[in-house]
């Protein structure tokens, strides 16, 4: 595993314009308090997938200063066995990991000295777990019952995502909204660290659906506000669905293309190992050879830690580049690119394309055939009958009739849909917002994935794009309106719902360094996503039963 | 200014002082006498019971409640049982305990809250007598019972009664007793004539005060300081023992002279006391006996009653109300006849500046020479606290604003906060108040409390102006007063719901941190369930809102303000309450009305309850939905029959939900498992469950050709993918000749680069050349480059004139690559280039 960030004292959260260091001690502060609940030596049971972003908040060294002796991964049957006075299950609300915790609970050895259970919750309580612990008769068994409310975790300086992986299937397809509520209480819980935002601008129904308990939970807490001079002056509200687009084209960014080949998740990113090119770029140490007296042998030796960390973190990079440069100019990445731009460019994107079909012949992955066949249906706003069910069918053919629950998927989400109207609106946008250059130049990264920025640009006010836009206002308490010293950026947070894709944060990042600019941005979404990871997430993964 | 000291009296090195706190305003005919008397510390009510005993229903005695000015705020005819004592809760709830135990509670008002009993002990021997105290756990009850046992419960508003230990040689009642709060437990000191008993949960201890006058037969009268740190004895010798409540030590002993047993004593000390004593009262006599055992003697005219406090003692008669008082250290050095301390000589300078005379700089000087100045000031601002007349404070007040004025840099937080605290102490010592708080007392209960003794008053509008001028967080200050007067509003049932809630709503309008649902529950309490739902449309909070709307069983209410908070946890919480509540068909119209609820709900069904989710659909008439539930339901079938009869379920579904592609794509699949079927029983091929592609892959593999190709036509395969599948299946099992055939079968529709490519992945170059030539123009460069002829490539890309493809092949060759065809693929790109 290579760390493509140095994370350790999390030094790199506190670079940017906004310190988003406060977040992740404010978090570590709860952490702690939760453990000293528990007196004695304690014992953690992960829900597995918590673990990536747990170590984003803190590392075992934190666990260990509050007694935590063992961590295990929760599984069925009986616990292992340890020598501690405390075992706390730290689990995310769902009901068949209760099914577990029941399990563990009551497999306990009952002749072995008793242990302490607690339940940590993240990041919220759920009042049907705690019915499904009751249902299983170990509820009474619990000390503690707590959560611990973990919405928005800095994933960068400039970059918070609350890693819920089914929020976009969730809130579009399903109409459960929870992860919508976990958001607002996110953005609170910002707000009462970094002081209320005084404007909110917003593109979509989750966007105003958001905005709409935002505005509500303040009426809430009103009262008992924090009196803080605001550090984000705006924040805009975006729905996943207002662009549709970007995710499923390849990114074509550094992290971008690290993540569409090798995948990132929680900040690392596996590389096959027998590639792992150990390259030293040894030129900063060349340098003792120049230091010629004690004093500067001295110096030297203590930017010794630094060079070495920028050195391996150089050498890291210059393999993973080699890596990515290997698959960018291969000729199968390039065919897909050149589809891509077609589609983008609105070429031909109203036939049946010969290259999705050779992939399909050739039974390419399934995932990538849909990122393409749902990308033509974007950019053509929806296809003809005869061209979406060819497409259809073919998939069910070769890949298998089960999948028709996730042509359904797609469907409903508006991913894939039949053109109802002859008026295809996307190359309308596509000129308003000027999301496409003519003399794209790949090296800007506003160039790579433009609807974002686009969007962001205009304030979410693209009144082609889907959805209703709006704007409020939100009170601050007197005396805490900024007063904006000459030359100083304006800081916007934009809230991807539904999940952002690493080119879309570069494109950001583009913006927010442009000299002329005057706008910096800082990025929070409900997931990391990328097109491979996203359609995935819309899949339906039937367990077949085997004849 | 001579006055102030007027009535000071000396003790020891101290000085006592009796001030007025008002006149009273009450007209009782007989004074106190024969009355039965409550009065709360920190300036509180005044209980009286007028001839507790009589208890003919004809003429019944009367219960009444003032304010500490005598304003009276309750009176009503006693009509429960004989009543033991009175006493007051730390929330200004009026106890009054009966002959049988039973303890009824009051609120200032004269209403009735609840009552409860001190157990069967105390019902069947009735109480001899009780004391109310208080602790850090609140407000408790001691009683001794006829069988001179001792009951105990430590906070009434967590009833836990204690039955003390029986007391070793007690035959009749104790002489004396008293509550003592020591290691955080409540005990009963208790004398039985001249023996001193501890009396605690599980044991009766004898203690001995150490030094007490050998002359005294029996101890007749005890008194417990306002902190439980001091003990005071009277002996029937006439002795007054003061010493810590531990009985460690001895502080003095006082011979009074007198030897009728006192009818009340209580400790008098303040915080830094030089000269604390204990106040002992007869009938028309009050007697201060100091720990230096000097004296101070006082005539009472009217039978009065005593009321300690943290810093004093209040004496209450049919006319009076007086506060006795040591004279605190600040008002004395700058009082005291002759005193030379810098706040007396700043008093003066600044009377004298007043009279426009040039001594007042003669005294500054004076100060400021010992540099006392500050010293002086903070003495002035000090005193300014402790004195009840505002004149008084005025001109000290004064005094130390003149000070100041010589003074840099002098910190003024101090004046300012007494000040402020001036200002509200004045105002509550208002005869319209008649809270008579000392500057002390009101720093020990805090800004809060007061607060909450104003609310317990109905003093709205005076609560409210305090907050402001404190400037108490709303939340704390305004908001809070602001819920009470509205619970109390509320409660007035004269006035319709829309007038109380909308008079509510003006009143609380956006006032911060308003909890409606308090108010609401009072009302739903009260009976005005209407109301309270009413005054919960104003509450913002709907974790609040939706728990009491459940209790009052408006679920449908409940349901759409959880969905309109967006906490689906709460949604889960209605939607939970209805299923058990309603019967299913009710449950699922509900449901069916708010579309939020119904897909949460539909969520849990999906992993918990698939038959439910069935039924949700069927009610719906979702066929789409139930389509899709039927082909999910196919996939946990390991029997074929059952799986085709949920697909055929699905195919019916698709048709009434009018989904034309999918029924036929379902029924497809229903054919191909049929056909999988037929093959592995007639050929042993394991394709049961393959997609058709893998099918038609493994037929073709196994050389079953035939059977693929039915498939082929029978789905109506295009004709590229067959032959990309048939082509990639032969080359895999290295069939070269059947490719062969195949290539010639017709012309291929996806060109022949496949097949060169193919072969080539196989590794087959030889096979891959073959087909090298079939390959259209467009590609030749392309498969010669496969096939890794540069030559043929370079032929091709040249003759084609095409720069790219040259390039292309330039990119290819290797430094062993022959010179001439490396000179002559150059040429040809410099000539395509100029072109």
């Amino acid at each position: 595993m290579i760390l493509l960030e140095d994370r350790k004292m999390a030094a790199h959260l506190s670079y940017g314009r906004v310190n988003l260091n406060i977040l992740r001690e404010a978090a570590r502060k709860e952490l702690r308090e939760f453990l000293d609940k528990c007196a004695g030596s304690k014992a953690i049971v992960w829900d597995e997938y918590l673990t990536g972003p747990f170590g984003l908040i803190a590392q075992y060294s934190l666990l260990k200063e509050h007694e935590v002796e063992k961590m295990f991964t929760l599984k069925g049957g009986r616990l292992p066995a340890a020598d501690v006075k405390n075992i706390i299950f730290f689990v995310r609300p769902r009901l068949e990991l209760m099914d577990i915790i029941a399990e563990n609970v009551i497999s306990e050895d009952k002749l072995r000295s008793p242990r302490d259970f607690h339940i940590l919750f993240v990041p919220r309580h759920s009042l049907l777990c705690k019915q499904r612990l009751e249902e299983q008769g170990v509820l009474g068994s619990f000390i503690n019952i707590d959560e611990y409310i973990l919405d928005l975790i800095p994933y960068d300086g400039d970059l918070l995502s609350m890693e819920s992986e089914s929020a976009f299937r969730e809130c579009y397809l399903e109409n459960d909204q929870t992860s919508l509520y976990h958001t607002a209480k996110g953005l609170m819980t910002l707000q009462a660290l970094y002081g209320t935002i005084p404007q909110i601008f917003g593109k979509g129904e989750c966007a105003r659906h958001v905005a709409n308990m935002m505005l509500r939970m303040k009426r809430e807490f009103a009262g008992s506000q924090t009196q803080i001079l605001p550090v984000f002056d705006t924040l805009l509200l975006l729905d996943r669905n207002v662009d549709l687009l970007t995710p499923l084209a390849t990114q074509l960014t550094y992290e971008g293309l690290i993540d569409e080949v090798y995948g990132i998740t929680n900040g690392y990113v596996k590389l096959p190992p027998e590639n792992k090119k150990a390259k030293i770029i040894s030129a900063a140490f060349e340098e003792r050879h120049n230091a010629k007296t004690v004093g500067e042998i001295k110096q030297f030796v203590s930017q010794l830690p630094h060079m070495q960390a920028a050195r391996s973190s150089l050498a890291n990079h210059t393999s993973i580049a080699e890596l990515i440069k290997d698959i960018t100019t291969s000729e199968a990445f390039f065919d897909n690119l050149t589809v891509e731009q077609e589609f983008m460019t609105g070429v031909d994107t109203d036939k049946v394309n010969t290259y999705i079909e050779d992939c399909m012949a050739q039974k390419d992955p399934l995932i990538k055939i849909l990122r393409l066949v749902c990308m033509q249906s974007v950019c053509n706003n929806g296809l003809k009958q005869k061209v979406l069910d060819y497409y259809k069918r073919e998939i069910l053919q070769t890949y298998g009739y089960e999948h028709i629950l996730t042509l359904g998927n797609l469907e409903k989400t508006g991913l894939l849909k039949l053109q109802t109207s002859a008026r295809n609106s996307y190359p309308t946008i596509r000129k308003t917002l000027k999301l496409w250059m003519e003399d794209a130049n790949e090296q800007r990264a506003a160039d790579a994935a433009p609807d974002a920025a686009g969007v962001a640009q205009h304030r979410g006010g693209a009144e082609d794009a889907p959805g209703p836009h709006f704007e409020e206002r939100q009170q601050l308490p007197a005396g805490l309106h900024k007063k904006r010293q000459q030359g100083e950026n304006n800081t916007t947070l934009v809230f991807f719902l539904g999940g952002v894709t690493y080119a879309e944060i570069a494109a950001l990042r583009f913006l927010s360094q442009m000299e002329d600019g005057g706008t910096e941005y800082i990025i929070a979404t409900t997931k990391l996503i990328n097109g491979t990871s996203w359609v995935r997430s819309l899949m339906d993964r039937l367990e077949t039963l085997p004849f | 200014m001579t006055f102030v000291t007027a009535n000071w009296n000396p003790l020891g090195e101290a000085f006592y002082r009796k001030v007025e706190l008002y006149e009273m305003g009450w007209n009782l005919k007989d004074g106190l006498r024969d009355c039965l008397v409550a009065a709360a510390p920190y300036g509180g009510p005044i209980a009286l019971l007028k001839e507790p005993q009589r208890r003919s229903p004809s003429a019944r005695p009367q219960l009444e409640i003032y304010s500490s000015s005598g304003a009276s705020m309750a009176s009503f005819p006693w009509k429960s049982g004989p009543v033991k004592q009175l006493g007051w809760t730390v929330s200004d709830d009026l106890l009054c305990v009966q002959e049988d135990g039973t303890v009824l509670i009051y609120d200032l008002f004269g209403g009735f809250k609840r009552h409860f009993s001190m157990g069967n002990e105390v019902l069947q021997n009735h109480v001899m007598e009780a004391k109310v105290f208080h602790s850090p756990f609140g407000t408790g009850i001691a009683i001794v019972t006829g069988a001179f046992r001792f009951s105990l419960a430590t906070n009434i508003d967590d009833l836990k009664l204690r039955r003390l230990p029986e007391i070793p040689g007690l035959q009749g009642a104790p002489s004396c007793w008293a509550v003592l709060t020591q290691d955080r437990q409540s005990k009963i000191l208790l004398a039985n004539g001249a023996d001193l008993f501890i009396l605690d949960n599980t044991s009766c201890t004898p203690v001995t005060p150490p030094g007490l006058s050998p002359l005294a037969n029996s101890i007749v009268q005890m008194a417990v300081s306002f902190s439980y740190k001091y003990l005071a004895l009277f002996t029937d010798s006439g002795h007054v023992w003061m010493g810590p409540a531990n009985l460690k030590d001895k502080l003095s002993e006082v011979e009074t002279k007198v030897r009728t047993p006192p009818k009340q004593m209580v400790w008098c000390r303040r915080p830094k006391s030089q000269q604390p004593s204990v106040v002992v009262m007869w009938d028309r006599h009050l007697l201060v006996a100091g720990e230096c055992k000097d004296t101070i003697q006082y005539h009472l005219d009217d039978e009065s009653f005593l009321v300690p406090e943290l810093d004093g003692v209040r004496i209450i008669c049919g006319t009076h109300h007086e506060l006795l008082q040591e004279v605190p250290a600040a008002c004395e050095e700058i009082f005291k006849i002759a005193s030379m301390a810098p706040g007396a000589l700043l008093l003066e300078a600044h009377k004298e500046y007043e009279k426009e005379s040039q001594k007042a700089d003669e005294y500054l000087r004076e100060i400021k020479e010992q540099s006392l100045l500050g010293e002086a000031v903070r003495q002035c601002v000090e005193a300014a606290g402790y004195e009840h007349e505002p004149e008084t404070q005025k001109t000290l007040l004064r005094a130390a604003s003149f000070g100041k004025c010589f003074l840099s840099n002098f910190p003024p937080e101090q004046f300012v906060s007494m000040c402020r605290d001036l200002r509200v102490l004045n105002a509550v010592r208002d005869y319209t108040v008649g809270i008579p708080l000392t500057h002390s007392q009101y720093k020990q209960m805090t800004v809060q409390v007061l607060i909450d003794r104003l609310v317990y008053r109905k003093l709205y509008p005076l609560a409210i102006e305090m907050c402001r001028y404190l400037k108490t967080p709303e939340y704390q200050g305004v908001s809070r007063v602001l819920k009470h007067w509205a619970c109390c509003k509320v409660q007035q049932k004269e006035e319709a719901d829309e007038v109380v809630a909308r008079a509510i709503s003006v009143k609380l309008g956006e006032a911060a941190g308003i909890s409606y649902s308090e108010i609401a529950a009072r009302a739903y309490e009260c009976g005005r369930t209407e109301l309270a739902i009413k005054l919960l449309e104003f509450e913002p909070r709907s974790g609040e809102q939706v728990p009491l709307l459940l209790k009052m069983k408006r679920s449908q209410l409940a349901l759409s303000k959880a969905i309109e908070s967006g906490d689906t946890d709460l949604v889960y919480k209605v939607v939970t309450y209805l299923k058990n509540e309603m019967n299913r068909g009710d449950f699922f119209m509900t449901l069916r009305n708010q579309p939020v609820a119904l897909s949460l709900y539909r969520q849990f069904c999906k992993y918990q309850e698939q038959d439910t989710l069935k039924d949700l659909f069927n009610q719906d008439d979702d066929h789409q939905e139930l389509g899709n539930f039927y082909v999910r339901a196919s996939y946990q079938e390991g029997k074929l029959e059952a799986r085709l009869s949920h697909l055929q379920s699905a195919v019916d579904e698709y048709n009434k939900a009018k989904n034309e592609f999918a029924a036929k794509a379902t029924e497809e699949e229903m054919r191909l498992l049929r056909f999988q079927r037929r093959v592995e029983e007639e050929k042993g091929e394991r394709v049961l469950g393959s997609s058709l592609q893998d099918t038609m892959h493994c037929l073709i593999s196994a050389g079953l050709h035939k059977q693929a190709e039915q498939l082929y036509k029978d789905f109506r395969v295009p004709d590229k993918r067959y032959w990309w599948l048939k082509l990639s299946a032969l080359a895999e099992k290295e069939d070269w000749d059947e490719l062969e055939k195949f290539a010639k079968s017709k012309k291929s529709p996806i060109g022949y680069l496949p097949f060169v490519e193919v072969c080539v992945k196989q590794h087959n170059k030889y096979e891959a050349k073959k087909y090298v030539s079939k390959v259209t123009p467009e590609q030749k460069v392309k498969a010669h480059l496969a096939v890794g002829e540069l030559e043929g490539a370079a032929e091709a890309a040249i003759e084609r004139r095409s720069e790219a493809e040259i390039s292309l092949v330039l990119s290819r060759c290797s430094p062993t690559t022959d010179r001439a065809l490396l000179d002559r693929l150059n040429r040809a790109r410099s000539v395509t280039a100029k072109k």
